[in-house]
């Protein structure tokens, strides 16, 4: 299929280059032209002055909400704190049910099987982070029973953390072959390869790395995992969606992106649904194509969506906190 | 002093959690002295103001009723302290504001100070009064304890730029109340003022949010808001009725004006308070 939309190319018949040796992958990501820093930062900048109101606003707050892998990665994560998670997917505001459902619920391994059984035969998809997330830090065998396990589980998705040890000091055929081990353990479920831009130092870095994950057959790129300091920023989704916008462009082939970490207002979330309008094109907003990691994110959702329907600002405590 | 000295002029701020920003809006009114001369130029706050204003009230709500009576009561006291040493400034801008003499403006002055004080005094006997142990028919203490009600939006009065702005906000506060007050929107600076030095009188930042604007303009956002939990009407003029109805669509606790209010009356302190009430077993 070919699509024309903001000068997005989509060629039908190209294929994705195979990468047959670490020299011949170091070569083709080194190609890559560097990102220019401070145009980065302004663009990004400029496009989050951008105003939207009124029904597209409330356009927009819809859209965010059946975006959102509302998450749960925390130590602490019991079956009953998933069971209101699952709960709260399925119908994020009780009292609304022309609030539409969330994308996915995030959990880890161990809790997918309780999140499946909770979510039945519903639409909404079970994630589950693997591969020793968030450190990464583990044998490959490890990382890949640990993927088994959630896919037989009942993970639609997988978020696996890319060795980022072994990319900053340039093993980088030892990620690859990683991220194509995961692909295949697998299967049938997405993966969604999280680069943890906050460890990668540069944006040149974040445009190899989200190169490396696709052609290493990622279906999604993923900014971070929420637990360093550093997570989404406005830039760096810059510059994941225009290597996704490339990427596309020269292999046909479509990879979603998932922002996580940090993004906890409206106003945030609204910020990157312009982002990837104007870099990639209204094709990729959709759930299938574009996420938001977040815990926090989904209640200010609810919030400015009441807001924008009655007129009155709302209670925080009116949404539940799971 | 030459008298090509370049003028030092002040821009009148919005005070909100703790910070003088100008309004979100870009806006600001002029204000003229009673006698109608300019007199100022005021930050026109807008219905976002207040918005930034009640998540700061809201925040700084829990950190202010956590403190001891005890120390809300020395805060106070310090505020007092505070509009001593710029009793001077405050008597000129009542002056101007009320239109009334410069001795009458310095008893002015000294009455709102002094009410400081008294707030200040009322922080730690507000359970003993408003509260009590109650009798009960069996073996079990059984307190009533005032609560604070939480966020508690006030619409300053109009004429007493000072004096009534003082009990508006100091009511509220010393009962562990965090406060958005509206000033007066033709007479707003020596709430301005006011709101200056609190911000050097150890007030956790959010507990004293001053708003200036139409009160027309940020009355139905303060009265409607899911998340301030009382509403005094003082200055809402004409507009009270139907505040006090947008009001009730949230179940707030409202407060309409009474003319010749006894300055010793604890109506306003009692306006924004909740009894709880707990029992406990007698014994081991």
């Amino acid at each position: 299929m070919t699509e024309h939309d903001r000068g997005v190319h989509i060629p039908s018949a190209r294929r994705v280059p195979a990468v047959e040796s670490e020299a011949q992958l170091r070569a083709l990501l080194t190609s890559l032209s560097g990102v220019d820093t401070v145009g980065a930062e302004a663009r990004a900048a400029k496009l989050a002055t951008r105003s939207v109101k009124k029904s597209t606003k409330l356009a927009a707050i819809d859209m965010a909400i059946a975006m959102v892998d509302l998450t749960t990665l925390e130590g602490a994560d019991t079956e009953g704190r998933v069971t209101s998670l699952c709960t709260k997917a399925l119908r994020p505001d009780p009292f609304d049910p022309t609030v539409p459902a969330v994308a996915a619920v995030c959990v880890y391994p161990d809790l997918v099987a309780h999140a499946r059984s909770v979510l039945g035969d519903a639409p909404v998809r079970v994630a589950s982070v693997a591969t020793a997330f968030p450190s990464g830090r583990a044998s490959l065998n490890v990382k890949l029973l640990d993927v088994r396990e959630a896919v037989a589980a009942g993970a639609d998705e997988i978020d696996m953390v890319i060795d980022r040890g072994a990319f900053l000091s340039g093993h980088l055929g030892l990620v690859f072959d990683e991220i194509v081990a995961v692909k295949e353990a697998c299967g049938a479920s997405h993966l969604k390869v999280i680069l943890e831009t906050g460890e990668l130092v540069t944006y040149d870095n974040v445009r190899r790395a989200s190169w490396l994950a696709m052609l290493g057959g990622a279906d999604f790129i993923k900014t971070s995992t929420g637990k360093v300091p550093v997570a989404a920023t406005t830039p760096v989704a810059l510059v994941m969606l225009e290597a996704v916008r490339d990427f596309a462009e020269s292999t046909g082939h479509v990879v979603g992106v998932k922002v996580a970490g940090g993004i906890r207002t409206t106003k945030d979330a609204i910020r990157y649904l312009v982002l990837v309008n104007e870099t990639v094109g209204s094709s990729w907003l959709s759930p299938d194509r574009f996420r938001f990691g977040a815990s926090s994110l989904l209640n200010d959702l609810l919030m400015q969506r009441s807001k924008q329907h009655n007129g009155a600002y709302v209670r925080p405590d009116e949404f539940s906190g799971d | 002093m030459s008298d090509d000295r370049i003028d030092v002029r002040k821009t009148y701020k919005l005070l909100v959690n703790g910070a003088f920003p100008r309004s979100e809006s870009g806006r600001s009114y002029e204000v003229t002295t009673c006698a109608g001369a300019f007199w100022a130029n005021v930050a026109q706050g807008s219905r976002k103001d207040v918005r930034d204003a009640v998540v700061a009230a809201r925040a700084a709500q829990a950190k202010w009723w956590g403190a001891t009576a005890y120390n809300r009561g020395q805060v106070i006291y310090r505020l007092a302290e505070m509009a001593e040493s710029r009793r001077a400034e405050l008597r000129e801008h009542v002056a101007v504001a009320e239109g009334i003499g410069d001795a009458e403006a310095d008893a002015v002055v000294s009455r709102s100070i002094d009410r400081v004080v008294w707030y200040a005094g009322w922080t730690d006997k507000i359970a003993q009064v408003l509260g009590g142990a109650n009798p009960v028919a069996g073996p079990f203490f059984n307190f009533s304890l005032p609560t604070p009600s939480g966020v508690v939006g006030v619409l300053a009065p109009q004429n007493s730029s000072l004096e009534g702005f003082v009990n508006s906000v100091l009511a509220p506060i010393c009962a562990g109340n965090t406060v958005v007050v509206v000033a007066s929107e033709q007479r707003p600076t020596p709430a301005l003022l006011l709101g200056e030095m609190s911000a050097t009188s150890d007030f956790p930042p959010g507990v004293f949010n001053v708003i200036t604007g139409y009160t027309t303009e940020l009355g139905p956002t303060l009265a409607s808001h899911e998340d301030v939990d009382g509403l005094d009407l003082e200055g809402a003029g004409d507009g009270a009725n139907d505040l006090a109805i947008v009001a009730a669509g949230s179940i707030k606790r409202v407060l309409r004006p009474r003319a010749n209010e006894d300055p010793s009356s604890l109506r306003r302190i009692r306006a924004f308070v909740e009894t709880s009430t707990v029992w406990h077993t007698i014994g081991q």
